[in-house]
């Protein structure tokens, strides 16, 4: 099996102003997914993303806070999983919890260094 | 870093959220003030984004609850130490600041620190110079931790209406420095009123209101009972009348299930499944009615519990022991002289003295014409009553009046049955 990469983006859950209910109801959801990968042995680990950072860039690269992206496009976390194919994990992605808060995920295998024999 | 293979997938308690919302921000109001409610509402927002984040990749901490009040904790130490300005602190705080931070902040957080902290909460949303629908919905925000739609759709209101009404009770709280305390003496005795009248109310939207939806209306029954038992087991609360409260909220709630039938019917107690009854509460009810039953203070929860208790009491409906519930009603009335109740009584007095002497009790209500008019609960009991004694014209026009007037369709569906039945 392969590993794969699930990016997710979507707005901050400080953004969405829950209730303590509602936070615990969308923690639920993602306890069914995340166990559910678990259970199938797919579940590698993963880890949520502070939301403040800063980025590196240009010719003569100079650092400026950030990034600063909107609501949808926030980069909020990621998971590894293990998949047979791109296209499995794909449809493994589709338990993703957040699709209803405008989130979304990016699928990419990780690329692994080929082993000499 | 990831949960353990193979497990079950991880669970909170039901609700753990909005207890340990109740729990933080009450603990938090001790330490920064009654004035900086603000401020500490959004520091627990934070420690719940906390969890949010972290708990939902990997595994739930041992113990939520502890993480939680940990988290809280050291946010506020961090806060602390980063405005030294003492005006933003509680004046019980600024004396014990004198030594260091981390070991004062760390007492506030001991388990029965919390409790006084939550008691001085619900006292507070408590205080009598806010109306009670103020009282009801600022205690379910800050000390049960319902976000504002949650209210708005408990309560059958609207989100701002509700907002506004929290505003206002913060504001007055602020503007008049109510202290975040346990009132002492005559006052205790007063606000301990105040606050079963609260916890009443709370259980009673949840318990009678046909008009929100089933889930919520549970949510707030458990609610009261859950505030309820906490006052019990403060020593403060620890008294006959908060006893015979929980017995009585026990009662009632034994009964939850078996009032709705399968098809959103209502079920009058006469045809209730006893055997659907819930035994647990109902021993809960006798335990809480045991405690109730000392001193000489007899409270209208102590005589609204014995009227439950009897109800739980008797194997089915014929069996009731009407005279027993009439002095019941008899006592009752006298402490609590309201139509409601007079209503009430009258239903047990078409058993006991038969159908004439209670249409005639009801016809002599205070205002009854207008009550009649105005609330489809007097004009479904008269209605019932007419229909049994032989009057299906009176009958006829009262239940159908009180079909107009009722919004819930449970209760629509069960008038519509008795006005089928009217020959």
């Amino acid at each position: 099996m392969k590993d794969f990469m699930f990016i997710f983006r979507g707005p901050s859950p400080e953004d969405l102003n829950w209730t303590p209910e509602q936070g615990q109801a969308n923690m639920q959801k993602w306890f069914n997914w995340i166990g559910e990968l678990s259970a199938k042995g797919r579940y590698v680990g993963g880890d949520p993303l502070v939301r403040e950072g800063k980025t590196v860039q240009g010719k003569k690269p100079v650092a400026t806070d950030g990034p600063f992206a909107e609501g949808k496009e926030l980069l909020g976390g990621y998971i590894i999983i293990k998949a047979e194919s791109l296209a499995e994990a794909t449809d493994l992605a589709f338990g993703f919890p957040d699709f209803a808060i405008e989130g979304s995920v990016e699928v990419r295998e990780i690329m692994k260094m080929p082993m000499p024999a | 870093m990831s949960p353990a293979g193979g497990q079950s997938t991880q669970q909170l308690v039901d609700h753990l959220f909005r207890h340990e919302a109740g729990k933080m921000i009450a603990v938090l109001t001790r330490i920064f003030g009654i004035h900086n409610l603000e401020l500490v509402e959004d520091t627990v927002q934070e420690t719940f984004l906390k969890a949010l984040q972290v708990w939902k990749f990997n595994a739930i901490p041992d113990n939520p609850g502890a993480w939680l009040m940990q988290v809280a904790r050291n946010r506020t130490i961090d806060l602390i130490r980063r405005q030294q300005k003492l005006a933003d602190i509680s004046g019980e705080l600024q004396m014990r600041l004198q030594s260091d931070t981390e070991n004062t902040i760390q007492q506030f957080f001991l388990d029965t620190e919390i409790a006084d902290s939550q008691l001085r909460m619900i006292f507070t949303c408590c205080h009598p110079a806010l109306s009670p629908e103020d009282q009801v919905a600022l205690t379910l925000k800050t000390v049960s931790g319902f976000g504002i739609q949650e209210i708005a759709r408990a309560l059958v209101s609207n989100d701002a209406a509700i907002q506004k009404r929290i505003y206002r009770a913060k504001e007055y709280i602020r503007t008049n420095h109510i202290q975040f305390e346990i009132p002492t003496g005559v006052a205790l005795a007063e606000r301990l009123e105040t606050v079963y009248t609260v916890l009443y109310l709370l259980f009673n939207e949840g318990y009678s209101s046909m008009k929100a939806d089933e889930l919520i209306r549970y949510d707030l029954c458990a609610e009261a009972m859950r505030l309820c038992k906490l006052l019990t087991e403060h020593k403060v609360g620890a008294e006959p009348s908060c006893f015979a409260l929980l017995a009585l909220m026990c009662f009632q709630a034994s009964r939850f299930d078996s009032r709705i039938g399968e098809d959103n019917t209502i079920i009058l107690l006469q045809h209730q499944d006893r055997s659907k009854w819930d035994r647990e509460l109902i021993g809960l009810g006798y335990h809480f009615l045991n405690k109730s039953s000392t001193g000489n203070h007899l409270s209208v929860y102590h005589i609204e519990s014995a009227i439950a208790a009897e109800h739980c009491l008797s194997p089915d409906f014929e069996s009731t022991n009407w005279n027993a519930l009439l002095r019941l009603y008899n006592y009752l009335l006298e402490r609590k002289p309201i139509p409601i109740v007079q209503l009430n009584r009258s239903v047990i007095l078409a058993r006991t003295a038969g159908l004439e002497a209670a249409i005639d009790t009801i016809l002599d209500i205070p205002n009854i014409r207008e009550l009649l008019n105005r609330h489809y609960i007097y004009a479904a009991v008269l209605g019932d009553l007419y229909s049994k004694a032989g009057n299906p014209t009176e009958s006829r026009r009262l239940l159908e009046k009180a079909y107009e007037l009722t919004p819930s369709l449970a209760e629509k569906k069960l008038l519509q049955e008795k006005l089928a039945a009217i020959h």
